[in-house]
């Protein structure tokens, strides 16, 4: 809360500076002061117009500190002193003291909400940029990634079901954040789709550096020329993994086999094709396929390859294949009846 | 560190190796026994990589008596504590040391994997290098089997030939049953519930790499070590949107029904 001395500091820059909310960035007023951006929220804060105004988030109709001062000193005996006192309060306040903490509990996660869809506009995303650039995310435990930056994600956009994560663009994969101070921090306020926009939104920032090359500034970033595949430069699609960076487990310098019950099991996590371009997914289909265009009978002749590019195949997918299958094969399907 | 020294060779106690596992920094090691430490033949070769080796020695079992200056016994201390690493990374894979190491893995003593999808799965140090002054400790999720950087510095800065490259593989051969479960569980990159298309590429092609794995070893009928592998190729992920269409069918198809 704002103090009367000195120049009052916003509620929202004191949240951002409190230990633990170091991921956070400051959210504009002019952001929150849109209505739009803020659809959907009354139902899902309670006190949701106490929180977005008075004296909180946006401060608009600042109290009177002396007032509220007192508010907080009557909050310890309140509850021995009983109803007399609280009829006296409400005839003096629009709020009790106990309110305060929850309108600031319910401040936090209002701000938070409006935070997981700020981090995602474009004043939002460009704040968190620098934030990345400046490192204030961290970086991935993982040996193999050698510290590359990661950025705070959520696992769900629904607040309280858990804490914020760290997303490490180098092997795409997520990390508890190293300090317990982050275990308070709701997932939900940074969101399940901000770390993959960012990658979309910023392209060219060059996932291969590391450390003092990216603080120099002119080599982060990736300039056009080079191959790109599937949306991305072919370089920075998960530069941590594949031959080199994934661990191989040894017995006094012989390799564990494959066939031992301890044997490796998981290195598929970590793999990338050595040649990236096998990613090339629709390519690989028009080079396996040269004459299908779309033909019916040619899915079902290469179904297994099919079945393999679309992943893991489930019983349940491949069904799915064989019926109607891909888009492409609903489009063949479509193409058909149409003839 | 002084005021035991006058009385370590009064007590035959374990003194310096007490010190030594609980002080700060120290939480990886486990105490190496007595017997261990005063059989010359575990301690082979290592003289020549220890300074001022006798001393040293003399300091871990705690028979040491040399008068000399401060500067002098801060170096032996040194030696000692690089020798009790290097007799540490082979005690470590004898049986009483897997043992010992075993308890601290169990009570999670060397941490927590923080990859998100092996949900806290208690981890092993390592090193990434027998040869000492090489490369710090490491830490081994046996779940991902993947290697972190310890969190904090104080435990960054501990070499890992002290633990060396074979004990946490060593450790699930003499105890198979403690190989986790793997499991297919991971993380996907979404933008708006929709994913990421090199992400999800990538994807597709490293669980076409599992799978073949899989494939392979149900062929030499080994045991593949995933959860619920009974020959049926289970898929926890990569069809979520497809239930989503799923559904929109279903709810669409009862509204037909209805009208």
């Amino acid at each position: 809360m704002s103090s009367s001395s000195g120049v009052p500091e916003s509620w929202i820059s004191s949240f951002c500076s409190l230990i633990g909310h170091e991921y956070f960035a400051e959210v504009s007023e002019e952001f929150i002061e849109d209505d739009f951006n803020l659809t959907g929220l009354q139902t899902q804060v309670a006190m949701y117009k106490e929180a977005l105004e008075v004296g909180m988030i946006l401060d608009v109709e600042p109290e009177d500190d002396e007032e509220e001062e007192e508010e907080e000193e009557e909050d310890e005996d309140q509850s021995a002193l009983g109803d007399a006192l609280t009829a006296r309060e409400r005839r003096h306040h629009s709020r009790m003291a106990s309110d305060l903490s929850v309108i600031e509990s319910s401040a936090e996660m209002l701000y938070g909400l409006i935070h997981q869809r700020f981090i995602c506009s474009r004043a939002g995303i460009q704040q968190m940029s620098e934030k990345y650039e400046l490192g204030h995310f961290g970086a991935c435990p993982r040996t193999n990634c050698e510290q590359a930056r990661t950025l705070p994600v959520g696992l769900s956009d629904i607040p309280g079901e858990d804490t914020v994560k760290l997303f490490c663009p180098s092997c795409l994969d997520v990390y508890v954040p190293p300090n317990s101070r982050f275990q308070t921090v709701d997932g939900a306020f940074f969101g399940r789709t901000f770390g993959a926009l960012f990658l979309l939104t910023f392209p060219d920032y060059d996932l291969t550096r590391r450390g003092s090359e990216v603080l120099s500034g002119t080599l982060s970033r990736i300039s056009g020329n080079e191959p790109t595949l599937n949306g991305f430069f072919e370089k920075n699609i998960a530069p941590n993994l594949g031959t080199g960076h994934i661990y191989e487990p040894k017995i006094y310098g012989f390799r564990v086999s494959e066939r031992a019950r301890s044997g490796p099991r998981m290195q598929w996590l970590r793999e990338r094709p050595s040649n990236i371009r096998d990613l090339d997914e629709a390519r690989l289909y028009a080079e396996q396929n040269p004459d299908s265009e779309e033909d019916d009978e040619s899915m079902n002749v290469n179904g297994r390859v099919v079945v393999r590019r679309r992943g893991p195949g489930s019983a349940r997918l491949r069904q799915r294949q064989t019926q109607n299958g891909s888009p492409m094969a609903l489009s063949a399907n479509g193409a058909e009846s149409e003839l | 560190m002084e005021d035991f020294a006058s009385e370590s060779d009064s007590d035959y106690t374990s003194y310096w190796r007490d010190w030594f596992i609980s002080s700060r920094g120290n939480e990886y090691f486990c105490e190496i026994d007595e017997d261990y430490l005063t059989d010359r033949f575990n301690l082979t070769g290592l003289n020549t990589e220890v300074q001022y080796y006798q001393y040293a020695l003399d300091l871990v079992t705690d028979v040491f008596d040399l008068d000399c200056d401060d500067e002098m016994r801060e170096t032996i201390e040194k030696s000692a504590r690089h020798l009790y690493g290097l007799v540490h990374a082979r005690y470590i894979v004898t049986t009483r040391g897997l043992a010992k190491m075993l308890d601290k893995y169990k009570k999670a003593d060397f941490g927590k994997c923080p990859r998100v999808m092996c949900h806290s799965h208690p981890l092993l140090p390592m090193g990434l290098s027998d040869i000492p002054n090489l490369k710090p400790v490491k830490l081994y999720c046996a779940r991902c089997e993947d290697i972190y950087n310890p969190k904090s510095s104080r435990h960054a800065a501990i070499d890992g030939a002290y633990f060396g490259t074979s004990f946490h593989n060593i450790i699930f051969q003499v105890y198979p049953a403690l190989i986790p479960a793997k499991s297919t569980e991971r993380y996907v990159p979404r933008v708006y519930g929709f994913k990421v298309h090199a992400a999800a590429a990538l994807v597709r092609w490293q669980s076409a790499k599992r799978d073949d794995m899989r494939r392979r070893l149900r062929k030499l009928d080994v045991d593949t070590g995933f959860r619920g592998d009974d020959g049926v190729e289970d898929d926890e992920e990569g069809d979520v949107e497809f239930e989503g269409v799923d559904g929109g069918r279903m709810i669409a198809g009862a509204d037909g029904n209805i009208r």
